[in-house]
């Protein structure tokens, strides 16, 4: 049986604990807050983005652009996003079991699947699991996320498709749905795919094009798949924010059962040791008398 | 006049501008671009440079960056890496950018990677002091 101290030392320790996750909480709840702004009002951007180039591609042969054509099997890279801290429940190990499973799952798909990945979390929990396809890290985007970072990545991974390095690339991010629920969404960013075609009836307006097609379409295209890459970047960005607040709640929650429980049990025992105290006397006044 | 344009700018940030307007004059990548209601539908890429619109009568102007404009059916988006109004500019930042930027271009040459960098910067810069100074 603990002795009174030792619980009440318990008890401190639960609290001040508590005390951390809580304020960790109203920081990612601020942090959250941010993150979504800047998630939704980066959406109609590629909104337009993709409804311009649905609408080139209606007009353009499949292999108007060789972002456009679709290669063999060899190999593929995976654009994974994690976190960079910890404390943020299943957040970082939901999507990389994702990319594991879906590298185990393509082994046979493809010559290999190499895997560039965001955030330090999700490097460290693949290391020892599918190390050797870890191609490059990026560490500290999510703190001071732009446009540039993005863009950065995502030409880098388009010159690497261009050069044939890759014949395939693939997203992978927790999507932000809600502040407690994220859902790990696969995305293909390379070759893009031209949108199914869509039933909408047919503006048959033919468009102007300054310079020229071709010429446009190799400047959208790029810019698509960067689009793409700082979409994902702060979807995860919220998502992370909201997976920790919610993490962090629930560790609130659980500590504050923990100190009720505690308390009981230091009561308890306070009253066992005041009965017995009061026993004592009792006994002894008996035995003088 | 009484139809109108819809003037519509995004860049990757945020919706900048969603306004009805009578005429638009855009910098693009061939030159520059006058846009009157009822143009006929064009897809076209910008190049740094200032892009005016007319609204009542008055005239706005904002600086952008590397993008794109679509005109369709007396719509018109344009599709920005960025956009700065003119009372967003710092005129001092945007001076001594340019005095930066054309000391780099000195020593530079044509082949140097840095040169088109510069070159770049050294546009943004123009177009921003003349915005401030269109205002």
């Amino acid at each position: 049986m603990p002795s009174l101290k030792d619980i009440k030392k318990r008890i401190s320790s639960v609290k001040s604990t508590q005390q951390i996750t809580k304020a960790m909480k109203m920081v990612s709840a601020a942090k959250l807050r941010r993150a979504q702004e800047a998630a939704v009002s980066a959406r109609p951007y590629a909104e337009k983005l993709q409804q311009v180039l649905t609408n080139l591609s209606r007009r353009e042969e499949a292999d108007a652009h060789p972002l456009l054509v679709q290669r063999g099997k060899g190999r593929a890279l995976m654009v994974l996003m994690t976190a960079d801290r910890g404390l943020c429940g299943g957040f970082t190990a939901n999507v990389s079991k994702a990319a594991e499973r879906f590298i185990r799952d393509n082994e046979q798909g493809f010559e290999a699947i190499d895997l560039l990945i965001t955030g330090r979390k999700g490097k460290e929990f693949l290391r020892s699991r599918v190390g050797e396809s870890i191609v490059k890290v990026h560490e500290n985007i999510g703190a001071h996320l732009n446009y540039k970072t993005a863009s950065m990545i995502g030409q880098e991974i388009v010159s690497s498709y261009e050069d044939e390095t890759y014949d395939a690339v693939y997203l992978l991010y927790n999507a932000f749905e809600s502040a407690i629920s994220q859902v790990v969404t696969l995305e293909q960013l390379l070759p893009i795919k031209a949108e199914a075609e869509q039933e909408v009836a047919e503006d048959t307006t033919d468009y102007l094009y300054e310079p020229d097609r071709r010429e446009v379409l190799s400047q959208i295209l790029p810019k698509m798949v960067e689009v793409q890459i700082f979409r994902g970047l702060l979807e995860s960005n919220a998502s992370e924010h909201g997976a920790r607040m919610a993490a962090m709640d629930s560790a609130s929650r659980n500590a504050a059962e923990m100190i009720d429980k505690l308390t009981l049990q230091y009561n308890r025992a306070r009253q066992a040791a005041i009965t017995k105290e009061l026993m004592e006397i009792i006994s002894g006044s008996e035995s003088v008398k | 006049m009484a139809e109108k344009l819809t003037l519509e700018m995004v860049t990757p940030y945020k919706k900048v501008l969603s306004v009805d307007v009578d005429e638009i004059t855009a910098p693009g990548t061939i030159g520059e671009l006058g846009i009157l209601p009822g143009h006929t539908p064009l897809l076209t890429t910008l190049k740094i440079g200032e892009l005016s619109y007319k609204q009542d009568g008055k005239i706005s102007h904002v600086a952008v960056n590397w993008g794109y404009l679509e005109v369709g059916d007396d719509k018109v988006t344009i599709l920005v890496d960025t956009a700065e109004k003119a009372d967003e500019i710092d005129l001092e930042r945007a001076r001594a950018a340019l005095s930066r930027a054309e000391d780099a271009l000195k020593t530079l040459t044509q082949e140097d990677a840095k040169f088109a960098v510069m070159e770049a910067a050294l546009q943004r810069a123009v177009a921003r002091i003349q915005v401030v100074n269109d205002r």
